[in-house]
């Protein structure tokens, strides 16, 4: 009946190099102090909205490779995509590199599904290394799906405000960082919500399909995570999650909190919380990648989701399908060992055995190397 | 078939469960606010036509109308452009809609969101598209209206 979805990670492919740029507003936001760079000004020196996403995203791959401490020369693949119509920000940002480029569009959920493909591809051993990338910005975000910037109306409560920001990291096939162990691809779900200020309630049901399937594919709970986050489903929408999952008979814990629901502060008047593909890439690419370097989380699983919707469709009369992409990011063995013999002092003692054994095991297997 | 039932059934159900869900407006304070600016616009606009006739002791009063439609549309054009329009709209709702002023920033926002794409692509076919639907209906109506006056 259940076809797999998930992929394990053979190789764990390791996350070396991360950037992100922000905006003036989520600047100030909750995440402020974790973004590399926060612009004086959204236009970003350009002339439109458009050419600063497309510079945005230029900057966070840029950034991303001298993170990496690589030569651009050393990439393989550019994998990116926005929220624009034609992935225009990525695609013109892409003619500037010289390494191939494959566009991708997951909505908002970019970020986990460029980060899936290229883990897969880097796990089969074709490519060794390849950068990832995502944007969006608030003013593109808003001329295309919704009204003019100065015009003078109301928000619902249940509308998001787009991140301005991008994100991108560089993933390779060895080296010290944050690793990805497990990939989970997500169906299109479309629970029939045609209401587009209400992306969080559009998105939910994917979120939980993608969740599920899971759960039920590496036989992990919602326990065995530090963090469970998803990506722009705003307070409405994660609230939703919970109940939907509590339905399935899971129940998601303190551990378990949305990007778009802790971007901004409350005075920011953002209503139910950020969204677009930077909120997710943004908080990935500085918040949490930082934490699983220093150790602080040891295993995240980091779920974006996205809403596949056209102004042409919804006008069309057609409902808004969501799709929802997981990763499980590991932090490195070294960082895992460093943290562990610091909070266990009890288990000193012990601890020298055990580095016997391990020593006393790979002598064993140099010596049957050594024979074959 | 059994399964399109039980998609349309859960479809309904959650729908059902999001609206009972989503935080609802207060109506009150929302309907205060509108009332206070729009009534603020309306009294600066019978102010703006007390000037004129003030002013200009001959001019026709169906003239004067004209003239304080024609500053009001000019000072909310105006504040749109200096990026004043959407706050006092955000804060009144219907309230700035409604009278002329809204409909004015309702074609300067659009024009200034798409002078990027050129004078004639962007600013003369883009200016109309949050405006238009009032304009057609204004129109059809006014051709229904004349219809009814041509046969009384």
């Amino acid at each position: 009946m259940y076809t797999n979805q998930t992929v394990i990670f053979k190789n764990k492919p390791v996350i070396i190099g991360s950037y992100s740029i922000v905006g003036p507003k989520e600047g100030k936001g909750n995440f402020g102090p974790y973004f590399n760079y926060v612009m004086k000004d959204d236009t970003f020196g350009e002339k439109s909205y458009e050419k600063a996403e497309m510079k945005m995203e230029k900057t966070a791959i840029v950034g991303a490779i001298e993170d990496a401490k690589i030569k651009a020369s050393d990439v393989n693949l550019l994998l990116a995509g926005d929220l624009l119509n034609q992935i225009i920000s990525s695609s013109y940002a892409a003619r500037d590199f010289d390494f191939a480029f494959l566009g991708l569009f997951g909505a908002c959920s970019t970020m986990a599904e460029s980060m899936a493909v290229a883990a897969s591809i880097i796990d089969g051993r074709e490519f060794d290394t390849i950068v990832c990338s995502t944007g969006s910005h608030f003013s593109t975000a808003e001329r295309q799906f919704r009204f003019p910037l100065e015009l003078g109306n109301q928000r619902p409560p249940t509308s998001q405000w787009t991140v301005t920001g991008a994100g991108a990291c560089v993933i390779s096939s060895q080296g010290k960082g944050p690793r990805i162990t497990m990939a989970t691809f997500g169906k299109v779900i479309d629970y029939g919500v045609n209401d587009v200020n209400d992306m969080g309630a559009a998105m939910a049901p994917a979120a939980m399909d993608t969740m599920l399937a899971h759960f039920r594919d590496t036989k992990t709970t919602p326990d065995d995570y530090d963090l469970i986050v998803t990506g722009d489903l705003g307070k409405l929408g994660s609230e939703i999650l919970i109940d939907l999952m509590e339905d399935q008979g899971i129940k998601l814990g303190l551990n378990y909190n949305d990007c778009g629901q802790m971007y901004y502060t409350r005075n920011q008047n953002t209503l139910s919380g950020g969204s677009g593909c930077g909120c997710s890439a943004t908080v990935l690419n500085s918040y949490i990648i930082k934490k699983l370097r220093t150790g602080e989380y040891k295993r995240v699983l980091f779920m974006p989701t996205g809403a596949l919707m056209s102004t042409t469709a919804t006008q069309q009369g057609e409902t808004i399908p969501g799709v929802c992409h997981a990763i499980v990011l590991e932090c490195d063995d070294s960082v895992k060992d460093v943290k562990t013999s610091t909070t266990s002092n009890r288990n000193v003692q012990n601890k020298p055995k055990k580095t016997e054994r391990q020593s006393i095991s790979k002598s064993n297997e140099d010596k049957l190397k050594s024979k074959v | 078939m059994d399964k399109y039932m039980d998609a349309k059934k859960r479809n309904e159900a959650y729908n059902k469960y999001v609206k009972a869900k989503i935080p609802k407006t207060k109506a009150w304070p929302s309907l205060f606010n509108s009332f206070l600016v729009g009534g603020i616009i309306c009294c600066i606009g019978q102010g703006i036509n007390d000037l004129i006739l003030l002013w200009f002791p001959n001019m026709a009063e169906q003239t004067a109308w004209a003239y304080t439609l024609i500053v009001l549309i000019f000072i909310a054009s105006f504040l749109t452009g200096i990026g004043v329009y959407d706050k006092i709209g955000k804060f009144a709702g219907g309230g700035s809609i409604v009278p002329i002023t809204g409909f004015s920033n309702s074609i300067t926002s659009p024009a200034l969101e798409f002078k990027h794409e050129g004078i004639i692509y962007g600013i003369c076919v883009k200016m109309f598209t949050v405006a238009g639907p009032v304009i057609v209906s204004g129109v059809v109506a006014s051709f229904i209206v004349g219809v009814i006056y041509l046969f009384i």
